[in-house]
């Protein structure tokens, strides 16, 4: 009953507090991605899902709004603090209004105050746990794109096979690359693989050892492995951590890799004097 | 079932066709180890390549059986180790140090002829 008096104030004043929200939001310097339109025009959409969530107490739909918002801002940059702070203003903005409105009966304030605060609190909830859920199922789905991309096996030569590993190896990445690897070597009847991983910057003990066990099974499939391109960095982790690398077939970089495989696959490769570029 | 035991010129080549119990693997390597100096063989290939699954006796056999040859004078290969089996023994620890491995058949007898070439 006293939320319905409420929603009834808040319907009322819609236009003056509307208006007020969106010059806090910008006052605060929050939603920068974003014209002052737009940002009118989002208010006036939170604004009347707000009251309706009030009104009927229910989240679903506030919830959906809360995605379909997020979907359409997090491209443009917006982030979890901006989306936090313009609904705890809005929330600033409705209370102080409730503040002007009852200021003569303090007892009735209380109870009015009773019943938005807990509401008003679920909302900002809602709205928040919303967005960072969207955010989270896009970087999942990114997660899941570049975890495709990332693992090609490459044949240089007749038996000759290249694995470039850039960026972050995860245990689950670590598995995926060995099983690629292991699938190239049988298909492309390799005898000798260069691993390189220039581009790996750091690299822990379980994703060594998984590195040392990948090239132990290559072998049991008769294939040779050279590691290429270890930066110093991981070199001194390798050493201090104290993987066995003695089964380890180390070069340089990938140039010193490849070369060493070909010695090892039989080739020689002279510059031919005719012809020059 | 027993395992059928190939000559092949020089060399002797040891076929598995169906998962092995550890008394087949057992007589496997009897039956190696005795006909690699009865028909004087130079090498021994042993394909796995039907084996889906190598259990930790299997491939403690496998690398007895290569130690063994080699103390009979020959040498040996073992070859056709699938993919997922040659992670898994990996993960088990049993790398079959200091064993020949290849990937098939073919490759395998590559490896015993250019072995053979090579002085001494």
């Amino acid at each position: 009953m006293l939320l319905r008096e409420l929603v009834a104030h808040l319907r009322e004043n819609r236009t003056q507090l509307r208006q007020e929200w969106a010059q806090r939001i910008a006052e605060a310097r929050l939603l920068t991605a974003m014209s002052n339109e737009e940002i009118l025009a989002e208010a006036t959409s939170v604004y009347d899902n707000y009251v309706e969530a009030l009104e009927t107490g229910t989240y679903e739909a506030l919830q959906a709004y809360a995605r379909n918002l997020s979907e359409r801002i997090i491209p443009r940059g917006v982030e979890t603090h901006e989306v936090v702070g313009i609904v705890l203003l809005l929330r600033d903005v409705l209370a102080r209004s409730l503040f002007a409105k009852y200021q003569e009966d303090f007892a009735k304030l209380n109870r009015i105050l009773d019943a938005y605060e807990p509401a008003a609190n679920r909302i900002a909830n809602t709205v928040a746990v919303g967005f960072v859920q969207e955010r989270e199922r896009v970087i999942r789905e990114q997660q899941e794109a570049i975890r495709e991309l990332s693992t090609p096996v490459l044949q240089v030569r007749e038996r000759l096979l290249i694995l470039p590993i850039i960026g972050v190896i995860d245990p689950l990445r670590a598995r995926q690359l060995t099983e690629q690897l292991l699938r190239g070597i049988r298909t492309n009847r390799a005898k000798v693989v260069v691993i390189d991983i220039t581009g790996v910057a750091a690299m822990d003990s379980h994703v060594a050892n998984h590195l040392v066990q990948t090239v132990e099974a290559s072998r049991l499939l008769g294939a040779t492995v050279i590691v290429t391109g270890l930066s110093p960095e991981i070199a001194q982790t390798l050493v201090t951590i104290g993987v066995d690398l003695g089964k380890m077939n180390t070069v340089g970089d990938l140039q010193g890799g490849i070369e060493e495989a070909e010695r090892l696959l039989g080739y020689r490769v002279t510059p031919n004097k005719e012809e020059k570029l | 079932m027993p395992v059928p035991i190939l000559k092949q010129g020089p060399y002797l080549i040891a076929s598995i066709q169906s998962a092995l119990s550890d008394a087949d693997l057992v007589q496997l390597r009897h039956a190696v180890v005795e006909q690699v100096g009865k028909f004087r063989s130079r090498g021994v290939i042993v394909d796995v390549t039907a084996l889906d699954v190598m259990d930790s006796f299997a491939c403690r056999t496998l690398r007895d059986i290569a130690h063994m040859i080699r103390l009979r004078g020959a040498q040996t290969v073992i070859v056709g180790i699938q993919p997922e089996v040659a992670f898994s023994m990996v993960q088990l620890g049993s790398t079959l140090e200091g064993v020949a491995t290849a990937l098939d058949l073919e490759e395998g007898l590559a490896w015993l002829d250019q072995r053979d070439m090579e002085p001494g």
